[in-house]
């Protein structure tokens, strides 16, 4: 089942921008810290992991799997499948999933990044099975 | 000196209405005030300390205490960690009281989202400035299905079911059935919760709170202003809270923050979990209950199913007395923030004033927790422990 509806615009702001303008490319890119070397989502100037302003700009192949997910099907103009998926990196960002049978979605299926132009058309992330 | 001496809970008041919509927010917080005053047996003139949260109306504190004539206060917060809010505010205003900063403080809360067109579907957007929502604006996060993630997740490690998550709703209805003004009175089955609409998998909308327009208050006094009153004197034992979130993306929906921060709590208090007989905890959704039951500690990590099942929950029947007002699931959840009827409702059962056919007999320490904003993204989560001076 496919998303009929366009989804809502995240916000562009001077932190995060370059996220965007990635997305825009169809790329997934995230936050490396050069100090504990690992990697945060979403995206910050300053490690939230241990504080070091030193975090440079990666570019994720987007494979992950689903780490937790619910089917919204009320109180909405058309449902939707919500999830966090947890990367190969080995932190998990919020999202949807599409090109799916929403009943057929399972914890710790296996999913890849696609893209999709949101309403003002930036593009935002989304995840279908591999 | 020990907390326990140090500060009271003297003052409750429920609002009774649950739809409002010829009042005004402000005048419920009034009315809630005036309820909790009179309720102690204080004035607004022994008020010097005030407490609400930021969804007050106009600037917190300073907008509600010129409106509600507050004149001698010499300390405020508005500390706002959603729903939770009211524990923590009961938290810090014992500490203030302790310290000398004041001897009589008021806490606040009224709303109007059953008026106003709230749901638990929508997203929250008084958040619309939050580094966060720049990247979740698009996915919709609301607290329902912020919540239901944390729910399927917990299914997924721990076997938990759905039948065991309607018994948490089960043993809230029996206990709204003897509440008068409770929203939802009806006695309910497990088949009932499952056979209700599905909204947010594995969430079906009984699993749901309410949604209502109400409020409450509190008064914290000095014991030496306590022993002055006619209520029994219920004294703050522990204390403690914190937040959690995703946690740079190591994101963990298994627990709350509780799990640091009821551990203090009861440390503080020289209480274990194994001598709490009854239980407010902060019920927006069945799931919500599961894991602060873990969290604090009245069973193992992914033994709530276990724990909650074949009415457990329920006064006079099963091992933890929860909810007796009904709770957020079946009685009330003002302003969409339950933590301030939680600990009215620890307070009511302290002192036997709870509804006969609920009251859990001769009861020495109660515990009141809770969650605010929500579980599956961000949240503050509090814990207080009560006791009854003998």
């Amino acid at each position: 089942m496919t998303q009929e509806h366009r989804l809502p615009s995240p916000i562009s702001n001077p932190e995060n921008k370059p996220f965007w303008d990635a997305a825009q490319e169809n790329r997934l890119i995230l936050k490396l810290c050069n100090s504990c070397k690992e990697s945060h989502y979403y995206p910050r100037s300053i490690c939230p992991h241990c504080g070091s302003n030193e975090t440079t700009w990666v570019e994720s192949k987007g494979l992950g799997e689903i780490y937790s997910y619910t089917v919204m099907r009320r109180g909405v103009e058309v449902p939707f499948a919500m999830a966090y998926v947890k990367l190969n990196e080995g932190i998990s960002l919020l999202t949807h999933l599409t090109n799916c049978d929403f009943d057929a979605i399972r914890v710790g299926q296996k999913v890849k990044v696609v893209f999709q132009e949101t309403q003002d058309g930036q593009k935002t992330h989304l995840f279908e099975p591999v | 000196m020990s907390f326990a001496t140090n500060a009271c809970i003297a003052g409750i008041y429920e609002h009774p209405l649950r739809v409002a919509p010829d009042h005004t927010v402000a005048q419920l917080h009034a009315e809630v005030a005036r309820g909790a005053l009179l309720d102690a047996g204080l004035t607004l003139n022994d008020v010097d300390a005030y407490f609400c949260a930021g969804d007050a109306p106009g600037m917190g504190t300073v907008s509600m205490a010129d409106y509600l004539g507050l004149k001698k206060l010499s300390y405020l917060d508005s500390t706002d960690t959603g729903g939770s809010s009211y524990l923590t505010h009961v938290n810090h205003a014992a500490r203030a009281i302790a310290q000398g900063q004041c001897k009589v403080a008021l806490i606040t809360l009224a709303g109007r989202p059953k008026s106003e067109g709230s749901s638990g579907t929508q997203v929250r957007s008084q958040y619309a400035n939050a580094p966060d929502f720049a990247f979740e604006k698009p996915y919709s996060p609301a607290p329902l299905n912020t919540y239901a993630m944390c729910a399927m997740r917990h299914m997924y490690e721990f076997g938990t079911t759905s039948e065991q998550l309607a018994w948490i709703k089960v043993a809230a209805s029996h206990h709204a059935q003897h509440n008068p003004n409770a929203m939802l009175k009806d006695v309910l089955t497990v088949e009932d919760v499952l056979n209700s609409p599905m909204i947010a998998d594995p969430l079906h909308r009984a699993d749901c709170c309410v949604v209502t327009d109400s409020g409450g208050a509190l008064i914290v006094v000095h014991p030496d202003i306590a022993k002055t009153l006619k209520k029994p004197v219920i004294t703050m034992m522990g204390a403690s809270e914190t937040t959690k979130g995703q946690m740079g993306g190591k994101v963990d929906l298994t627990y709350s923050g509780l799990a640091w921060a009821a551990p203090r709590a009861f440390a503080e208090a020289k209480l274990t979990p194994e001598q709490i007989r009854y239980a407010s905890i902060y019920d927006s959704f069945t799931i919500t209950v599961l894991i602060q039951l873990e969290d604090l500690g009245f069973c193992k990590k992914g033994e709530g199913g276990r724990f909650v099942e074949g009415g457990q929950l329920i006064s006079g029947k099963g091992r933890l007395a929860f909810n007796t007002d009904g709770g957020g699931l079946c009685n009330n959840h003002p302003a969409n923030r339950g933590g301030m009827t939680k600990v009215i409702e620890a307070v009511r059962q302290l002192r036997g004033e709870a509804h006969p056919a609920v009251q859990v007999p001769n009861l020495e320490f109660a515990l009141a927790s809770g969650i605010g904003g929500a579980l599956g993204t961000r949240h503050g989560a509090a814990a207080l422990i009560m006791g009854r001076l003998q």
